[in-house]
């Protein structure tokens, strides 16, 4: 239950911009890095990428053979569960349907596993049908490591907790398996249109 | 309502049901205009799992939504909307007898407070040293309170660098935190310590990367970050 706050105003903003914002959001500018633990420092020349788990054979690539995979330039809005928003980040990468193409698999969940170990799960269908990319640049640029780089996810109609930075591989899994906010508070599924913040949401 | 610096005061709320919390959540305070018109913001809480009230420390950001109301509108008696506690990585829980070092730059001590509270609160004696970064010595957070509970010497330690401005006759730091400073502040690696940081993201990039280069653990480098937006 709400009631009025006496004395608040707030900043409006156009009503334009508010059917992109997602309830409890607001809009930032500039790009607030949230994460838990160090930055984890990955030498390209060490980096792969692996998809395991509920599959017949392991696929992975390094670097240089992921970077030959075929790009996708996408433009999204994202929702971090701290409540800013951001329109319009532009990101190249591959699409996670190119990555998991001809890939037979019953498993219905997948846990994104990163290096410096964070986890984060999602039901597959939300990693395909164009909703989910593996990308390496933002706004033209080497992703930086502060914001996941060499490599991140990026599931942008999910809360942005749900696109784990400094990817490393993503586990096919038959039961769901929370990760590492989902076992700490965090909602399972992460709907920012829903508004699914926390436990209970 | 507790003014703690020109930029940053302490509410204090009664918390009729309240769950109880573990030292280093937060929640989430949501405010709603007489038109309907929400915003919502995370904050930190500052007060022990054990005090009756719940504090919570608030930045007056400048462009900000919601603290500047905080901070300067709210009075004694209004109410206030929040939910929580929230969070479960960023605690301390007293039963992790690993020597603590807390990190904070700014207003990212009010979380290191909790746990600073909750630590004397329960009477545990688990070795804690708080490295504390501020512009100048009016920006120190709980400043009084943290020199009585040094005092004690009951295994607490605090260390103060200020960065931009220091009065006549400081004896503490005057720098940003750098790899000479965590060196003489930081427990030994062999003591297996647990280290909380939180503050600007340039602050914690800086010192959780010093941290891994001085051969610390990883996971038990714990970071809040909070960048220049907010509210």
């Amino acid at each position: 239950m709400s009631f009025i706050s006496r004395g608040f105003r707030g900043k409006r903003r156009d009503t334009a911009s508010s059917s992109r914002l997602p309830p409890g959001q607001y809009i930032v500018t500039d790009y607030p890095v949230l994460s838990a633990g160090p930055t984890p420092r990955i030498p390209l020349n060490e980096w792969t990428f692996v998809i395991e788990g509920e599959i017949d054979k392991p696929r992975s690539w390094n670097w240089e053979e992921f970077r030959k995979l075929p790009t996708e330039q996408v433009t999204k809005d994202i929702h971090c569960v701290t409540k800013w928003s951001k329109f319009d980040t532009g990101w190249t990468g591959v699409s996670m349907d190119k990555i998991l193409e001809g890939v037979e698999t019953a498993a219905e969940y997948t846990v994104q596993f990163s290096y410096g170990g964070y986890t984060t799960n999602l039901p597959l269908e939300d990693l395909t049908g164009g909703k989910a990319w593996v990308v390496y640049e933002f706004d033209g640029q080497p992703l930086h490591p502060e914001h996941g780089g060499p490599a991140r996810m990026l599931v942008p109609h999910l809360y942005f907790w749900k696109s784990a930075k400094w990817i490393r591989g993503i586990r096919l899994v038959n039961e769901d398996e929370p990760g590492f906010w989902e076992t700490n508070g965090y909602h399972n599924y992460g709907d920012p249109w829903r508004e699914q913040r926390y436990w209970g949401d | 309502m507790v003014q703690e610096t020109p930029r940053v005061a302490s509410l204090v709320l009664e918390m009729p049901d309240w769950p109880g919390h573990l030292a280093g959540q937060h929640v989430d305070v949501r405010v709603t205009a007489e038109d309907g018109y929400q915003a919502e913001r995370s904050y930190s809480i500052a007060s022990s799992p054990e005090d009756s009230r719940l504090a919570i420390t608030v930045e007056r950001l400048d462009d900000g939504e919601v603290s500047p109301y905080l901070v300067g509108e709210l009075r004694i008696g209004d109410k206030v909307e929040l939910r929580g506690p929230i969070g479960g990585y960023f605690v301390w829980r007293p039963a992790d007898e690993r020597p603590l070092l807390l990190v904070g730059g700014g207003s990212g001590v009010v979380p290191l407070m909790a746990m600073i509270r909750h630590r004397v609160a329960i009477n545990s004696k688990t070795p804690t040293r708080l490295l504390y970064s501020s512009r100048s010595q009016d920006d120190i957070i709980y400043r009084a309170e943290l020199e009585r509970l040094a005092a004690r010497a009951d295994g607490l330690t605090v260390a103060h660098t200020l960065t931009r401005m220091q009065p006549a006759g400081w004896d503490g730091y005057a720098r940003r935190i750098d790899l000479a400073m965590l060196s003489e502040v930081a427990w030994p690696r062999h003591e297996m310590p647990l280290t909380f940081v939180c503050g600007p993201t340039p602050l914690v990039e800086s010192v959780a990367s010093l941290m891994v280069d001085m051969g610390y653990d990883p996971p038990s480098i714990k970071t809040e970050r909070f960048g220049p937006t907010g509210g």
